[in-house]
């Protein structure tokens, strides 16, 4: 378990070494998320059209290791916005990755730019 | 050690029991009871619903093995034959002998049957225990297979003979009142009061013979008929007595303790007898001279009893309340403290209106300041109200016509439950005090209704105080500025009804545009499925429209499972497949690996599908003519059936047809909380109907319709909403009460609590689906009709249009699986590896 974990670190956008080419914007749902496979990796994706934003965090949600977070549901706490875990609706910054309504460890988060139509998301490794 | 014998298990033998176990001191004792009936005691009080329900079980105020469990050792059916004061011993009927050192008789009264020739005839009960139900219920059977017509009567037109009047009724047998004294319910009421009573009871069926003596019972052997004058005769196939009460005294005066000239075994206010180491309690008990047929004086003397024993010095209430409300549903009466006062202690109020059978007296003292008794016959919502006030001595309006009229024509409910003092009792039958109930919110840890009644054992009797309860708890909330207005969350400030309304009237179809129009932010997973359930039940939109803002399981329109698979359950109405769909299901759930279990909603679940083959599974599925189950959803699940009379011998109708009927009907239908059905084809109720949102049962003369019922966290029965109807009628009350849930309730609240929070309860929603009150029959029917016009197999859009199958992809720049499921082998089936924690 701690394994899986171990994968996700939290990259800020100065620390990218490789912008991943993941797919096009008109294969993401606005105000919706999917999942990006990058190596042995799952990365869930958000198009926050509502706030025209885009978001990137580890797929795996730290309450039971489940591999969902990509299907939950975007929103926002006080401005903050935020996903929903489908499984027990645990809630997660898409900012800092803060269990927002928990207190489980923070998950991962990565930058993401568009460029021509399609996303990229930044790894440091 | 010392032993306490209690004599008797019923209502307050019972309580007796538990309240001395849960006293300080009570572990120096051993408790034995015993009782005569056959099983633990039961509450008496509602015997009238074994008539419904016929379960026995339900009745009882504790299983056996709660005695066993407080080292109470229950000894039924055996009675107590004898009293040795000076051995201090007990013989029972199978003559063994115990020892006490204190002797509690509880051995309550039994019906008073008058000396009338012919009473001991065949078809002649009395009422008052399961066992004189269950001879009821079979004689009545019996009689009606010969004559489907045949009339029965209950002497006595008492509270309690009311009661039987109505199951003897609730039968199908045509019921007769024949009562002695020229008005009903002689005891409580006056005679305005009782003549707007009789008219209510006429207008529902019940036929009222005043100021009748009977001389004897006609017929051989078994009886056929009533005698009142020598032309006089009423034909009648069976008799109900309910003529009084008459104390179990017998140990008493074969033991010579003092006993009163009218029966009955003297108590002082400790309820001590005549014999320092015999007390008596309930109903066998004189305490000033009188015999209290009630519930609530028993319980205090089983507590005072209790006391005692124990050595401390608790006193019985030197004035006893008889204030009484009667229980037949649709037919409110109530009397209390002084209901017929004379002219010299004060003045009456009284408000009349014979058309709607009303009445309201009001008795006031001399100066106008204090409530001394009244009456109410018709509606008798203020009664807890005025109850309180008259035992708690409060105040009254300088008009005290306020109290007591409409509020159409100037009156005004007076006060509210939170201007009661403080120790004012509440719930009699637990003498529960007004402080206890919000101290149990201020002070304790309780939040809502739920939880104040499981702390306080406040309304689990009787349940004549829930509605002030109710009241209590609300009002203690909103001071302390707890949530009783349910907002909705941070981005959308109205309730769920409001924000209906809100969409309705402006006609928004998409999340942002509510959120535009009324909401702040971006929302969450709060708002955005409620809002996805309000389109929905609007404009019948299915979960493909804006998938976004569908709770997990609606946007993938399947369960998430534990391990992030999905289930699949194709509808399979009324439970009713042939054995070539049945093919279908098995060569799925055997080509993708799918584990296969029977559901209790009487279909078949397939667990453990990988969102990738979603889409191709159901194309299977849909191709050999299945539809969505809608296990997802908050909506309609199932119709249960039971096989009814296609197959059973026992059936009235075709459960099964009914079922189907109304699954395919209400499939689809999207509301507040999930929605399910049962349809049972006779009383038996294999279906369990009266565990579902509506319960259907088919009944000599068309189908009884009961609502809001469920299993899970909080079973609920379901409640009568409407007799014998027919198929058409039922969908139109069906489609009406739906409808009318959906557009009021609370997220997430199913029907059941829903009902609980309607203001009026079952009556008010008897008069807005079978009287139309509000003027909305046909308003509700028609968008009912639109949202079953509207219907369609959401599972068959999903996978007709490109767009939206793109969603049941694990990745969106690849076709590979989730590499991280892992599944273990489960029998012959295959399950999700276990959660670490
Ligand atoms: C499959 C089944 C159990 C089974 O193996 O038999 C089941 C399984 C689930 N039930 Fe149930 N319930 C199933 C019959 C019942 C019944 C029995 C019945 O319907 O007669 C009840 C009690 C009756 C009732 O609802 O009044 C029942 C009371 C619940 C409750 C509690 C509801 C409540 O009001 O307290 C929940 C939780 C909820 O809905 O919020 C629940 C929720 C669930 C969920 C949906 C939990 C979830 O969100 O994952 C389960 C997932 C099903 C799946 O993945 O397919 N299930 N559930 C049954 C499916 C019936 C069907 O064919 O659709
Ligand atoms: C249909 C009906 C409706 C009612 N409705 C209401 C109402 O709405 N409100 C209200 O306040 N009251 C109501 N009552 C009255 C209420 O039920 C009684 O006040 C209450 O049951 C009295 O309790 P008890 O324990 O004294 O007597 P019971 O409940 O009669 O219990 C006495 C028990 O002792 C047993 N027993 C007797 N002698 C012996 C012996 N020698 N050895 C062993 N066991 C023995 C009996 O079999 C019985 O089980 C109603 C009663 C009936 C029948
Ligand atoms: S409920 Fe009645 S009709 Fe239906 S199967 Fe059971 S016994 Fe037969
Ligand atoms: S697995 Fe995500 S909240 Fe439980």
């Amino acid at each position: 378990m701690e394994e899986i974990l171990s994968k996700y670190k939290t990259t800020a956008e100065g620390d990218v070494k490789v912008w991943f080419k993941a797919a096009s914007i008109h294969d993401f749902t606005e105000n919706g998320g999917a999942c990006v496979k990058y190596k042995d990796k799952q990365i869930a994706v958000f198009n926050y059209k509502r706030k025209n934003a885009w978001y990137a965090c580890q797929n795996v949600c730290p309450h039971k290791m489940e591999m969902v977070l990509s299907r939950g549901m975007l929103g926002d706490y006080q401005g903050i916005p935020k996903i929903a875990c489908p499984m027990h609706k645990k809630t997660f910054s898409l900012e800092t990755g803060e269990n927002l309504n928990g207190d489980l460890e923070a998950i991962a988060t990565y930058p993401v730019k568009v460029e021509d139509d399609f996303v990229f998301i930044g790894f440091s490794e | 050690m010392k032993t306490v014998i209690v004599v008797g298990n019923g209502m307050v033998g019972y309580k007796f029991c538990e309240k001395f176990v849960a006293k300080a001191g009570s572990e120096n004792y051993k408790l034995i009871v015993f009782g005569e009936e056959p099983r633990p005691a039961y509450d008496r009080v509602h015997l009238s619903a074994f008539f419904e329900s016929q379960d026995a079980k339900a009745l009882e105020l504790a299983p056996a093995s709660w005695y066993a469990e407080h080292n109470i050792e229950l000894i039924t059916n055996e009675r107590i034959t004898d009293i040795h004061k000076t051995k201090k011993t007990i013989t029972t009927v199978k003559d063994a002998e115990f020892s006490y050192d204190y002797l509690v008789l509880a051995t309550g009264s039994s019906a008073f049957v008058p000396p009338i020739k012919g009473v001991e005839k065949e078809g002649v009960f009395v009422y008052r225990t399961i066992e004189d139900l269950e001879g009821m219920l079979g004689y009545a059977a019996k009689i009606k297979k010969n004559n489907p017509k045949a009339k029965a009567a209950v002497l006595g037109g008492g509270l309690l003979g009311l009661e039987a009047g109505k199951a003897v009724m609730d039968m199908g047998l045509e019921p007769h009142i024949v009562e002695f004294a020229p008005k009903l319910m002689p005891r409580q009421l006056d005679s305005r009061s009782s003549q707007v009573l009789q008219l209510k009871l006429e207008s529902i069926g019940l036929n009222i013979h005043l100021s009748k003596a009977t001389n004897q019972i006609l017929g051989d052997t078994t009886i056929t008929g009533m005698e009142f004058g020598e032309d006089d005769v009423l034909d009648v196939e069976m008799l109900v007595i309910s003529a009084g009460i008459r104390p179990r005294d017998e140990l008493g005066k074969t033991c010579d303790l003092e006993m009163g000239v009218r029966g009955g075994i003297i108590v002082n206010n400790k309820m001590l007898t005549s014999d320092a180491n015999i007390y008596a309690i309930g109903e066998v008990a004189l305490y000033n001279q009188m015999i209290y047929g009630l519930v609530a004086p028993g319980y205090e003397m089983a507590d005072v009893a209790a006391e005692q024993i124990l050595g401390n010095d608790t006193l019985m209430s030197a004035e006893i309340d008889m204030s009484t409300k009667l229980k037949l549903i649709g037919v409110d009466v109530a009397s209390f403290g002084e209901p017929f006062m004379p002219a010299l202690k004060g003045h009456s109020i009284i408000f009349e209106n014979k058309t709607q059978y009303l009445y309201k007296r009001i008795n006031v003292s001399l100066d106008g300041k204090k409530l001394l008794g009244g009456i109410l016959v018709g509606d008798a919502s203020d009664y807890s109200m005025l109850h309180q006030i008259y035992l708690n001595g409060m105040a009254i309006p300088e008009d005290p016509a306020q109290l007591i009229l409409p509020a159409s024509e100037g009156g005004s409910s007076f006060g509210s439950a939170l201007d009661l003092p403080d120790e004012a009792q509440i719930c009699s039958c637990e003498n529960v005090s007004k402080g206890q109930i919000c101290g149990a919110i201020t002070d304790g840890d309780c939040d809502t209704f739920a939880d104040v009644v499981s702390c306080t054992k406040a309304s689990t009797s009787c349940g004549g105080c829930k509605p002030m309860v109710v009241d209590l708890v609300n009002e203690t909330l909103k001071l302390l500025g707890k949530e009783v207005k349910n907002n909705i969350c941070e981005h959308l400030d109205y309730t769920r009804q409001e924000l209906y309304g809100i969409i309705k009237v402006k006609r928004l179809t998409s999340y942002f545009e509510v959120m535009d129009a009324c909401g702040t932010g971006d929302g969450c997973e709060v708002c955005k499925p409620l809002v996805a359930s309000i389109f929905a039940s609007l404009y019948n939109d299915t979960a493909n429209k804006e998938d976004v803002i569908q709770d997990s399981n609606d946007k993938f329109l399947a369960n998430i499972q534990r391990n992030g698979t999905y289930s699949v359950v194709p509808r399979i109405p009324g439970g009713e497949i042939t054995p070539e769909k049945l093919i279908v299901i098995g060569e799925v759930g055997k080509k993708y690996n799918l584990y296969t279990k029977i559901t209790g909603g009487q279909r078949i679940d397939l667990f453990g599908a990988e969102l990738n083959d979603l889409p191709a599974i159901w194309k299977q599925l849909i191709d050999a003519g299945f539809e969505s189950g809608h296990a997802y959803g908050k909506s309609l699940r199932t119709v249960k059936s039971c096989v009814g009379s296609t197959w059973c011998r026992f059936g009235l109708d075709e459960s099964v047809s009914f079922a189907i009927e109304l699954e395919d009907r209400y499939k689809g239908l999207r509301s507040p909380h999930k929605l399910k059905g049962g349809v049972s084809g006779c009383i038996r109720e294999c279906a369990e109907a009266r565990g579902k949102d509506f319960g259907v049962i088919a009944v000599e003369g068309g189908w009884n319709l009961y609502v809001c019922g469920n299993g899970g966290v909080t079973p609920k029965h379901a409640i009568l909403l409407a007799e014998k109807v027919d198929n058409e009628t039922c969908i139109k009350y069906l489609d009406r009460f739906l409808m009318y849930y959906i557009r009021t309730a609370a997220p997430l609240m199913r029907t059941a609590a829903w009902l609980d929070k309607l203001e009026g309860g079952i009556e008010q929603l008897k008069k807005v689906v079978l009287d139309d009150s509000l003027n909305i029959a046909e308003e509700l029917e028609k968008e009912m009709q639109f949202l079953v016009d509207a219907y369609e197999c959401e599972w068959k859009q999903a996978i007709e249009n490109e767009e939206s199958k793109k969603r049941f992809s694990h990745f969106v720049n690849s076709d590979d699986r989730d590499d991280n499921l892992v599944f273990v082998p489960m029998r012959e089936q295959k399950m999700p590896e276990h959660w670490e924690n």
